[in-house]
């Protein structure tokens, strides 16, 4: 007989207030093994893991970890028995050290029961050590950029003595250095033996990282392979159904970006010159016109975001001028920047919604000024929520669900839906397509060229080369809050992109 | 587990996922079946402990009791929707209610030396001199960026020292003739007071509910870095939120001081806990967001039963204060507990 799978489980079903997130699926996963998980937004992916790791107790089903059936109360069952999951939104703590963050809730402690920093610091350096990161265990860890912070809560997990480690959704918000880095972690840990699930939107990842790969599609198996034996169109098919391309496939190769022809005649919307902030951004100079969609790439922390976050007058620029439609103006409010025509998506979606209020309430909240005087018309909310909901295919389709029990990419398409009622003059797009599954992406891919065409300024800031190669008629790359490059009226691949950033 | 039971339709959930649904619903509902709850329980145990408790007299006396705390408690109310506090309103409310005696004209008795006016011109005097107390807290908390708990900390002791240098240790009784009636008389059987009370929380209630500010101010409670996302003035709300307090204080300060009977400097001491109390105990978040005036109104209901009914049963008045501490105590640790189970986003989290 073979040795048991390392997790098993079987016919696990979950419904939350009577909808049901998980219709009895199977899973397994061996020892020593990377096992990607692939599936639409609100597919049941992320309930699944918080059911392996005790967040959420399963309705039916059972569960076996290594041949004996487990059932966890919560979290911290889970991680007695040897299962760690990192959360997508990182679960450190910015303020403390890298040592205190890989010990969390072990540091150890000297006779009088303080903290023994010392013997702390030295663990935790040779724990990184252990795993080829090079860091200062006593640094702060806000300090570190984004990448390390989640290899950072990775080795917290490890250290933590986890032989089964669930990753969600954790390349979205690194470089492509950055994921280099990761995967040769993820394969020397696999050498030791340790398993991990792999929850990914980015089809390439999966199939270079993993060893088998199983589909979720509505809440149960669309299927499960070894990663050898299947290609990107298999799992895109299992997962939305035959027909779909995805989106990194069409920009594989060189793409040619829209001559001058196509806006040049249209007229400057949005003129920036030497804006600057701190150490955020400088010298920024950037015009958009109307019916043209402006890219703005760079690697994390590059300074991309920080920008749109001050066109949008949330964090207003300190120096250089901002004109829209020629008149030069000074966002210093949100409230003025609106008002001005311009519109932001952030790339958090927790900064953009209230997760308590319904999904109508959050739509609406952005236009509620156009929409009522002094009265509430909550019937032409719902109105225009039901139309937004359909447009962007927001699942479940209730204008009255509380947003907070969205799945993520579900959540991240209200935070758009939120700025379509009545079209803005620019439209600033922070990260539009991260956490978002293949049809979503291609949904925000259609929305943006249909904004565009209707005569809409847009600007999209991204790390992620595929994003912005999509959607983007112009590129500036932007390397340590600068300008380095701009690309306009000439061939651009991912390799190119990359190579400027 | 059988087979047939893992095959089940999904439709059709085991009992046990029925009746976690059960336990969700009424989880969600604590912060408003939890003072629901209390006040029935009070009601019906001063109601077995005296037979004077539940009569309309005493009926007519609770609502008299509370009504002072309740035009106080709406304006916060609105205030810790929005996350924030205003520890001033009793201050504000006693300053106000001396400003409009110092206005009117007093018996040769009372030595204060107070400026005379037509009863009108004393009420906006008064109902302006509020409003600058608010705004003041606006512009300290928006534009300079103190929090709110400090910035009407020091209103406190402003509020406090506008009474003292106006009255100077004396007490005055006149009040414009309006107030008086609004403070002291009645329609038919029913005082004024209770009146007024019962339309600014109706009044509040609309605010809230269906106006376009309403929402707003949830919104600012519920996610302030979003509504600043969706491009809402924050600040303006913040401000006015504040005004409106000041406002509400003010009102409750001018009646007060007409339904007392005089007006004089440490007159509404309790009134600050009283009404902080009220908006807590009522269920709305001390984080903001949720909650409203049906809340305030149950919280209003729990406290004037409470200390109307211990007075029904002899109890040692010293055991009082102990009694309403210990009360509050736990209204805060349903808030904080509601607040915890009503953190749904976890599946926001990817
Ligand atoms: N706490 C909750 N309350 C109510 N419904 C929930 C809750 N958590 C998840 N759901 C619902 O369960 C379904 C599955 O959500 P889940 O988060 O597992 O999706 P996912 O596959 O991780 O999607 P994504 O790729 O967008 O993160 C969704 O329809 C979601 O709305
Ligand atoms: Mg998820």
């Amino acid at each position: 007989m073979p040795p048991a799978p390392l997790l098993e489980l079987r016919a696990v079903a979950k419904s939350f207030g009577g909808v049901a997130a998980l219709k009895g699926v199977d899973f397994t996963l061996d020892a020593g093994e990377i096992h990607g998980l692939v599936g639409e937004n609100g597919a049941g992916k992320s309930t699944l893991m918080k059911i392996i790791a005790g967040v959420h107790a399963g309705d039916q089903g059972e569960m076996r970890l290594a041949g004996d059936v487990v059932r966890f109360r919560s979290a911290r069952d889970a991680r007695a028995a040897g299962i760690g999951m990192v959360h997508q939104e990182l679960a450190i703590v910015p303020t403390l050290s890298v040592a205190e963050n890989v010990l969390l809730g072990m540091q150890p402690r000297n006779r009088l029961g303080f903290i023994d920093w010392p013997a702390m610091i030295a663990i935790a350096k040779r724990h990184l050590e252990n795993l080829g990161l090079v860091v200062d265990p006593r640094a702060e860890m806000a300090s570190l950029p984004l990448g390390m912070q989640q290899l950072i809560e990775i080795a917290r997990v490890l250290f933590s003595g986890a032989r089964l480690i669930i990753l969600d959704e954790p390349t979205s918000a690194l470089s492509p250095p950055e994921i280099t880095r990761l995967f040769a972690l993820l394969k020397r840990l696999r050498a030791e033996g340790r398993s991990f699930i792999f929850i990914s939107h980015f089809l390439d990842d999966v199939l270079a990282i993993c060893d088998r790969v199983t589909v979720f599609r509505n809440g149960a198996k669309a299927g499960a392979a070894r990663v050898g034996d299947i290609d990107k169109a298999w799992l895109i098919e299992r997962m939305i159904g035959a027909g779909h391309h995805e989106l990194e496939e069409s920009y594989l190769g060189e793409i040619q970006l829209r001559g001058p022809e196509g806006a040049a005649d249209a007229a400057v919307v949005l003129a920036a010159e030497g804006l600057g902030r701190g150490t955020s951004f400088q010298d920024v100079s950037l015009t958009v016109r109307a019916g043209e969609v402006l890219g703005i790439y760079g690697f994390m922390g590059s300074g991309q975001l920080d920008l749109a976050r001050a066109l949008f007058g949330k964090t207003p620029p300190e120096r250089g001028i901002l004109r829209i439609e020629g008149r030069a103006v000074r966002l210093r409010n949100t409230t003025r920047a609106r008002r001005a025509g311009l519109a932001f998506v952030p790339e958090s979606r927790r900064s953009m919604l209230f997760a308590l209020e319904p999904l109508y309430k959050n739509m609406s909240i952005s236009v509620l000024d156009r929409l009522a005087r002094l009265w509430l018309k909550p019937k032409r909310e719902r109105e225009i929520a039901r139309r937004h909901i359909a447009q962007l295919s927001i699942r479940p389709a209730q204008p009255d669900r509380p947003l907070g029990t969205l799945s993520g990419g579900n959540q991240q398409k209200v935070a758009l839906a939120k700025w379509l009622t009545f079209a803005p003059k620019v439209l600033l797009l922070s990260e539009p397509t991260r956490g978002m599954d293949v049809g979503a992406k291609e949904d925000v891919v259609r929305i943006v060229r249909r904004l565009r065409n209707e005569g809409l300024a847009i600007i999209v800031a991204s790390a992620e080369p595929e994003t912005v190669l999509a959607l983007a008629d112009r590129i500036l790359v932007m390397r340590k809050g600068r300008i380095a490059r701009e690309f306009a009226n000439e061939t651009v691949s991912k390799d190119r992109l990359l190579a400027a950033a | 587990m059988s087979k047939e039971r893992a095959a089940a339709p999904a439709s059709e959930p085991a009992p046990a996922a029925r009746a976690s649904r059960r336990g969700q619903w009424l989880r969600l509902r604590l912060r408003n079946i939890a003072p629901f709850a209390t006040l029935l329980f009070l009601v019906a145990l001063f109601s077995a402990a005296s037979p004077s408790f539940l009569t309309l007299d005493n009926l007519a006396n609770i609502l008299q009791q509370i009504s002072v705390t309740g035009i106080m408690a709406v304006g916060l109310t609105f205030v810790i929707l929005c996350a924030e506090i205003d520890l001033g309103v009793a201050s504000v409310a006693n300053a106000t209610g001396i400003i409009l005696a110092y206005f009117t004209a007093q018996d040769a008795s009372v030595n204060i030396a107070n400026l005379p006016l037509p009863g009108l011109a004393a009420i906006v005097l008064a109902v302006f001199g509020s409003f600058c107390l608010g705004a003041v807290n606006a512009f300290g908390i928006t534009w300079i960026g103190i929090p709110s708990f400090i910035m009407t900390l020091a209103m406190l002791q402003i509020g406090a020292g506008i009474c003292a240098m106006l009255v100077r240790g004396q007490i005055a009784y006149a009040v414009p003739k309006v107030i008086a009636v609004l403070g002291n008389g009645g329609l038919g059987p029913v005082p004024w007071i209770v009146i007024v009370a019962a339309i600014v929380l109706a009044l509040a209630h609309i605010v809230l509910t269906y106006t376009r500010f309403g929402r707003y101010v949830y919104m600012v409670g519920g996610n302030r870095e979003a509504a600043e996302y969706s491009g809402v003035n924050v600040r303006a709300v913040i401000a006015a939120v504040m005004i409106i307090s000041a406002l509400c204080s003010g009102l409750a300060g001018m009646l007060g001081v007409a339904h007392f009977g005089s007006a004089q400097q440490d007159e509404f001491d309790n009134y600050l806990l009283d009404s902080i109390s009220a908006v807590v105990v009522g269920g709305t978040s001390l984080f903001g967001g949720q909650g409203g005036i049906g809340n305030t109104l149950v919280g209003l209901f729990v406290l004037g039963v409470l200390n109307n009914g211990l007075d029904h049963v002899n109890i040692d008045s010293f055991l009082k204060i102990l009694i309403r501490g210990l009360i509050l105590l736990a209204a805060l640790i349903i808030n904080v507990y509601a607040q915890r189970l009503k953190g749904l986003p976890e599946a926001g989290e990817s």
